[in-house]
């Protein structure tokens, strides 16, 4: 039966994480955007301290109990979907902040769609454990990204019990606190057999600490300027074999790596549209509270003709924001439920990329000098919200996604 | 509990409208715009779908509960055949839905059963005013109080059916507030005027109605002396008409989708261009999320939830959607948009009406 109704769980965590955001997040948004690079360790440990004690880690799904199967049909999973809110609040608090909250992220998101059961256990054992960890995924390379992973020159050759890895990584969202600050991972993405394509590429994970894998660059951002975009550079770095996410069998030719890469996309990519909105609702919200502040109310129930162009204004994002937001659930209602959401997920990514830059675009202009001005934290919403429009897939790459599913085209037939 | 999924009864209408709106209306939709008027015989058989009678309670002679989701799933797919037969085979929900919201006990069991146990019967509302500026909260036509009696006067148009309408529900306004009251077509004063010309909806005979000094009986009023709250009435049409956009849209997205990948051009089916594919790509997103808020209104009003603001919200966001959907499907047929041997030109102009269309269904 159709439903709306946000589970009591949800709602709960959602005040509490409100107040994070409240007190936690905002005081220090704007010191963390003028000092790029500048680690907010109080926010790290207090997420990892205060996730660790509800145990809701957003990263690595809580293990399933043997015998508690069966309890749990009756139930149906809420995992994705309290994760959505949790993002969108975080990223309403602070975006930058938010991609430093230690409790798994991408690289979680790449070893949950691609490793064995022993590799998730091995791999995310350090998430919430005694210190903060961070976590990151590299695939774009200085020469290819929406191309990717197609394009890897990122090379893996095995030599006995390891593989060597050989390349350069660029746009690693909290590489440097994944492999420098914290004892985390970052998830490689290289090709064993380079005339294979995109059949031969294959996700490794290299832990912080590993010689020959390096940070030589920290990218200067337009927005998001808390959360570092790393450079990673690979040189003659030895892994355990086993670090080879999913099947060993390298052998075969097969594109599972490939579909690896994209289930890891359909799962984050919702969450990406999670994080817009919360930036976008913030920015609506500081519009409405500003303009409700000179004492303007804005009216519902009007036909256009009877409305302030304010009312217009404000109406169509609200219209904007609610719709993406309801694509965004269902997308994440649908991995909970097991079905597949590579459309909604698309969709979804799309949506909220567009309405996060319009919404900020038009708040900004909107407030006139007090949308501009760096008194308030709406300039900086502007700025991080681009970025939802172009990680995990840009807003082009998503609708030429959509574009296949719904004309049953192949990436040779549409590209 | 967030759940997307439709219950099993509602799949069950939907998929038995949509089959009905794919053999009989679709194929009828041409004919009826050019003719101006769609077969009876189609409406009637539509109306045995029971979309509206499966939100009427047994005890008003329906054969379920109200419900606002089920009424707006069956909806779209009826929108989605043909948004004039919709309106048509829905038009005697103008008149019931408001009795069912804010009718006595009475006015109920009197007025409800005669129209949903039997054939189609197009009693319809007087809702709509001849106003660029029209807010149902604020109509121009007015009630007074007259001893026993009530005195309406005003012009109403878009009034469906008006020429064969047993009966009337007029919406005026009494002392600023928007009151419904119940008038038979035979009563001094009402004057059927003439059959409006419209940009679309052209199968659907609407008319002007004058009010002129038009009395009727003190329990003609709905809600009996201290009537009815208009707003749940709102919220019920701008969610149908939502549903309707939504249906509409779909239909021309489909279409539009489909000639994409037939249509060849530089060696090769259009639909392989990114600038058509993108253009596609958008309009299915646009559709689902829209669609998604429309749910999400009918869902509250359903739970006895505030879902004015949502119903309106999703009015506002379906009718951006009709207009820019049904804009790209003629864009993409091209110089065969424009032409009306196809649909795409038809669904433009249902399209812009949509936010006209409020009052003129109800779920």
């Amino acid at each position: 039966m159709i439903s709306f109704e946000t589970p009591k769980p949800i709602k709960n965590m959602v005040m509490m994480v409100q107040t994070v955001a409240e007190n936690m997040m905002r005081p220090v948004s704007r010191h963390f955007d003028d000092h790029e690079h500048e680690i907010p360790w109080d926010y790290i440990n207090f997420m990892h301290d205060s996730m660790k004690q509800l145990g809701s880690p957003t990263g690595s799904e809580p293990e399933k109990k043997e015998g508690a199967d069966e309890q749990k049909k009756d139930r149906p999973s809420i995992y994705f979907q309290r994760t959505a809110h949790l993002v969108e609040m975080l990223s309403w608090g602070d975006t930058g902040l938010y991609l430093n909250t230690p409790v798994g992220m991408l690289g979680t998101a790449a070893v949950r769609a691609t490793g064995t059961p022993e590799q998730k256990k091995r791999f995310l054992r350090n998430i919430l454990g005694e210190k903060p960890t961070l976590d990151a995924m590299a695939m774009t390379e200085p020469h290819a990204g929406s191309e990717m992973p197609s394009q890897t020159r990122t090379t893996a050759v095995r030599d006995g019990d390891e593989w060597v890895l050989n390349g350069e990584k660029i746009f690693v969202t909290a590489g440097h606190k994944a492999l420098v600050d914290t004892e985390g991972f970052v998830v490689i993405w290289a090709t064993i057999d380079p005339s294979a394509g995109r059949a031969g590429v294959r996700p490794f994970v290299v832990e912080a600490g590993t010689p020959g894998c390096s940070v030589t660059k920290l990218e200067h951002k337009l927005g998001i300027r808390a959360s570092d975009t790393a450079t990673i550079v690979l040189q003659d770095c030895r892994i355990p074999f086993d670090n080879i996410l999913g099947s060993p069998d390298v052998k075969k030719k097969t594109t599972k790596g490939f579909k690896g890469a994209m289930a890891t996309f359909d799962a984050s990519r919702p969450f990406v549209a999670a994080s817009a909105l919360g930036i976008a609702r913030a920015a609506l919200e500081f519009l409405t509270e500003k303009v409700g502040d000179e004492g303007i109310e804005i009216r519902y129930g009007l036909p256009r003709s009877r409305m302030t162009n304010l009312e217009r204004e404000i109406i169509d994002m609200k219209v904007m924001l609610r719709s993406a937001w309801l694509i965004t659930l269902k997308a994440v209602w649908m991995m909970d439920e097991k079905i597949p959401n590579n459309l909604e997920a698309s969709m979804a990514k799309v949506r909220a990329g567009d309405v996060c830059v319009k919404i900020t675009q038009r708040a900004v202009e909107l407030l006139g000098p007090l949308g501009y001005s760096k008194e308030h934290l709406l300039e900086k919403w502007f700025r991080d919200a681009k970025i939802n429009d172009l990680y995990e897939g840009t807003g082009q790459i998503n609708r030429l996604i959509i574009a296949r599913r719904i004309l049953d085209y192949t990436r040779h037939e549409l590209s | 509990m967030y759940s997307f999924e439709p219950t099993e009864e509602q799949r069950m209408l939907m998929d038995a409208t949509k089959r009905f709106a794919e053999k009989e209306l679709q194929p009828a939709a041409h004919d009826a715009d050019e003719e101006r008027e769609f077969p009876i015989s189609l409406i009637e058989k539509g109306w045995e779908l029971g979309v509206l009678q499966a939100s009427i309670p047994e005890e008003y002679g329906g054969f379920g509960e109200r419900s606002a989701v089920t009424g707006i799933l069956a909806g779209e797919e009826l929108g989605w055949g043909d948004l004039t037969a919709a309106m048509a085979i829905m038009a005697p929900a103008m008149y019931v839905i408001p009795i069912l919201v804010g009718g006595t006990e009475e006015q109920k069991k009197s007025l409800i059963p005669p129209i949903i146990e039997a054939e189609w019967k197009p009693n319809v509302a007087a809702y709509v005013e001849p106003r660029f500026d029209f807010y149902p909260l604020e109509m121009t036509s007015t009630a007074t109080k007259a001893g026993d009696e009530y005195v309406l006067q005003g012009e109403k148009s878009m009034v469906p059916f008006a020429h064969i309408a047993e009966s009337f529900l007029v919406f005026a306004s009494l002392e600023g507030k928007t009151q419904a009251f119940v008038v038979p077509s035979q009563t001094e004063g009402l004057v059927v005027g003439e059959r409006e010309s419209l940009l679309g909806i052209q199968a659907l005979p609407t008319y002007k109605l004058s009010l002129n000094d038009v009395r009727i009986p003190a329990e003609s009023r709905i809600g009996g002396e201290d009537g009815f709250d208009v707003q749940p009435v709102i919220d019920a049409s701008n969610l149908a008409t939502a549903a309707l956009a939504v249906g509409l849209s779909r239909a021309a997205y489909e279409y539009s989708r489909d000639y994409a990948k037939e249509r060849e051009a530089f060696g090769g089916p259009i639909a392989q261009k990114q600038t058509i594919a993108f253009m596609l790509a958008e309009m299915a997103t646009e559709i689902e999320s829209i669609r998604l808020m429309v749910w999400e209104a009918a869902w509250k009003l359903d739970a006895g939830k505030d879902a004015s603001k949502t119903a309106y919200l999703a009015l506002m966001g379906a009718s951006d959607m009709a207009m820019m959907v049904t804009d790209r499907a003629v864009q993409i047929l091209g110089g065969f948009g424009y032409i009306r041997e196809y649909p795409t030109e038809r669904w433009m102009r249902n399209g812009r009406g949509i936010p006209n269309f409020v009052g003129l269904t109800m779920v």
